[in-house]
């Protein structure tokens, strides 16, 4: 690691912190899953793209849903089939391995290269999902019992996951990973992120939209604050739309893009009108 | 070598486990870390701490171990002055001159430890009259010095401005995390996290599960014709009813208050959820609404609501004595009671065994007559998201309340 030029440096599309760099990093060499945290928006899912895409690797996505099961990600044994098939003659029964269906995390262990694996919004589960999967994990190897068969990762991957913090994650799993909590990127670095996505875009309209973008996250009372995806899709929309700056100076164009909510919408209304001018009497 | 900063961490309130800590040593001895104290910081966060509640005390933590920062009194405003706008660019160098920077820096590392930098920031702070950027030598902005701002100096120290190039040793003294304690705040989101340890699973529901051992029995019956069983998948049972005190003491929580309830409310994995409010103490009414105009008798309380209800008491349960002792104490002149309070509290307390009391004061605060009295009939918590675990876990315990035995 004493290189700087191996590893990942983000890539051209996504800008990472140079300690969220360094963490990736480690983790890969450490082959530790890596538990990233942080607010909607921050980019948590694409880092794993990210990633995948400095390091030229293939990238497998667990979708983690209320319903999920830890077992679903390693394999299903599909019994219902299995059982209907058993009324007819023209398949062989007894082949159990065609009704056993391999996970996202089985499908990363079997890969004959190494892969990345994104475990995506783990606190979706149930709280005790995420136990459930510490062997797996840690050995990185699982159990099929159906066919008495060990599945052991020919290459461990490396597994990023994300987590919004809706529940907690337990302690057990979290020992077994590193951490790192995303922030909420400041002025600077949204503009280079900005940049990053829309490189044409005129400096003085990505100051303006800033100055106005922190100015509402700030505001008390919002249920849902925009993040970065909607600050991007907002820049998108003035800069098609082709809005003058001095517009953006009296008034917020667009601002379905920012706030996606009515209440949020009328508290913003009723604040604005409070203030007077947009932002400017503030202090 | 490192054994003290793991005790600094657990002292500061950070829970590291002796395995995290034994797989940041294992990784620091392999060689997998850059020999920078900043890289330190960062990796050892990643591996120490598992929850942005601590990074506040793991920042508190690493500076104590590591040094803390500049301890005599500087002249900041005058230091920072010399910081504020910055040359905001970085120095432009042919790949020769970085090669020759790249050597300067290995030998500048080298032979200055974190110590020896400080001990230079220090002096040169002495020393530096004047604003000055560029250069190399003095605190300023956009130069190769060590120290100042906006700078090109990896392991540098960084006096003010934002992280430019990432480089200071000294992110941790700012506490920028100091937001993220759980003693401190208590925000909806991590109240209806919270919220969400409190459940019980029992089946009910559609019937979506299928039941391989029943299908087989059906199957079998049938003489080899597929019958398929489906059960019931396992569903939250909890029904919770929240009792909120709306008196006048309470106005300064009223925001901590709101937090838990609107908490409460969204939380949509009850089975059900029922509120009330009274004033100050309980007595032969409680009331539907935060005005107290609805009234509700409390006797319905225990008519419409059975023992598996679990009941959560919000209140100072602050008051004069006689509000809870007396009969005819109620604080509202209008309204008379010929119970005291404390019965009234004492049945609550004996129809819902599943009961405990969030107090918004701090604990420290809790020597008051009333408070005690209250205290030894329902289990007391206080209302930060500490507390609220505690309270959780003491609901759906399933020993009745642990106090009475």
């Amino acid at each position: 690691m004493s290189g700087t030029n191996q590893g990942y440096h983000g890539s051209e599309d996504y800008i990472a912190s140079k300690a969220l760099m360094e963490i990736v990093n480690v983790a890969v060499v450490l082959q530790k899953p890596l538990v990233v945290k942080g607010e909607p928006g921050t980019g948590k899912t694409l880092l794993a793209h990210s990633i995948a895409r400095a390091l030229n690797k293939k990238l497998l996505i667990w979708n983690v849903k209320s319903t999920t099961k830890a077992r679903d990600g390693l394999y299903v044994y599909d019994t219902v089939q299995r059982l209907n098939d058993a009324r007819f003659k023209d398949k062989d029964i007894s082949d159990i391995r065609q009704y056993i269906k391999m996970g996202k995390l089985g499908q990363a262990f079997n890969f004959d290269e190494q892969v990345i694996l994104l475990i995506d919004e783990i606190d979706k589960a149930d709280i005790e999902f995420p136990n459930d999967l510490l062997n797996e994990l840690d050995e990185m190897t699982f159990h099929i019992n159906e066919l008495d068969e060990e599945v052991t990762a020919k290459h461990r991957p490396i597994v990023i996951i994300t987590s919004n913090s809706e529940k907690e994650l337990p302690d057990a799993f979290l020992r077994r990973c590193l951490f790192y909590y995303i922030e909420f990127p400041d002025g600077e670095m949204m503009e280079r992120i900005i940049k990053v996505h829309y490189p044409d875009i005129e400096d003085k309209l990505v100051r303006e939209a800033l100055k106005k973008f922190y100015w509402i996250r700030e505001m008390d009372g919002l249920k849902k604050r925009p993040s970065t995806s909607e600050l991007l899709d907002w820049i998108k929309a003035l800069s098609l739309g082709g809005v003058k700056i001095e517009k953006i100076n009296n008034e917020i164009p667009f601002l379905g893009t920012l706030l996606k909510n009515e209440q949020d919408t009328d508290r913003f209304v009723r604040i604005s009108t409070n203030q007077g001018g947009f932002g400017f009497k503030r202090r | 070598m490192f054994v003290d900063f793991f005790y600094t961490l657990r002292k500061k309130g950070v829970p590291v486990s002796i395995k995290e800590f034994m797989s940041f040593i294992e990784a620091l001895y392999n060689g997998h870390f850059q020999s920078s104290i900043n890289h330190l910081y960062h990796i050892g966060k990643a591996f120490l701490v598992k929850s942005e509640a601590y990074f506040d005390a793991y920042d508190l933590a690493f500076n104590e171990y590591f040094g803390g920062i500049v301890t005599e009194n500087i002249e900041l405003d005058k230091v920072l002055g010399w910081l504020e706008n910055p040359l905001n660019r970085l120095p432009k160098m042919s790949p020769e001159e970085l090669m020759e920077f790249q050597k300067q820096l290995e030998e500048f590392k080298r032979t200055h430890d974190l110590e020896e930098m400080m001990r230079q920031f220090r002096e040169r702070l002495k020393e530096q009259k004047e604003r000055h950027d560029g250069g190399h030598k003095w605190v300023g902005t956009g130069g190769y010095s060590p120290f100042g701002a906006y700078g090109y100096h990896p392991g540098g120290i960084r006096a003010g401005g934002e992280s430019w190039m990432q480089s200071a040793s000294k992110v941790a003294a700012e506490r920028r995390f100091r937001n993220y304690r759980n003693d401190i705040i208590l925000d909806v989101r991590q109240t209806k996290m919270a919220l969400k340890k409190l459940r019980e699973l029992k089946r009910e529901g559609a019937q979506e599960e299928l039941d391989i051992e029943e299908t087989i029995d059906k199957t079998a019956k049938e003489g080899g014709e597929i019958e398929l069983v489906f059960n019931r998948s396992r569903e939250n049972s909890v029904r919770i009813i929240l009792l909120m005190d709306t008196g006048g003491s309470m106005l300064p929580y009223t925001e901590l208050c709101e937090k838990l309830f609107s908490a409460a409310t969204q939380a949509n994995h009850f089975k059900e959820f029922r509120y009330f409010f009274f004033h100050n103490c309980i007595y032969q009414d409680i009331y539907e609404d935060m005005a107290n105009y609805k009234n509700v008798p409390t006797e319905k309380l225990f008519s419409l609501f059975n023992k598996n209800y679990k009941l959560i008491l919000v209140g100072d349960a602050r008051m004069a004595y006689s509000e809870l002792f007396d009969v005819n104490g109620c604080i509202d002149y209008f309204s008379t009671n010929d119970r005291p309070g404390l019965e009234w509290l004492s049945r609550i307390r004996d129809h819902f065994p599943h009961s405990i009391w969030l107090n918004p004061t701090h604990r420290n605060f809790w020597g008051h007559y009333t408070v005690d009295t209250i205290g030894k009939i329902f289990p007391m918590f206080e209302l930060t998201i500490d507390g609220l675990k505690d309270a959780i876990k003491a609901l759906t315990s399933r020993t009745k309340n642990l106090m009475h035995q």
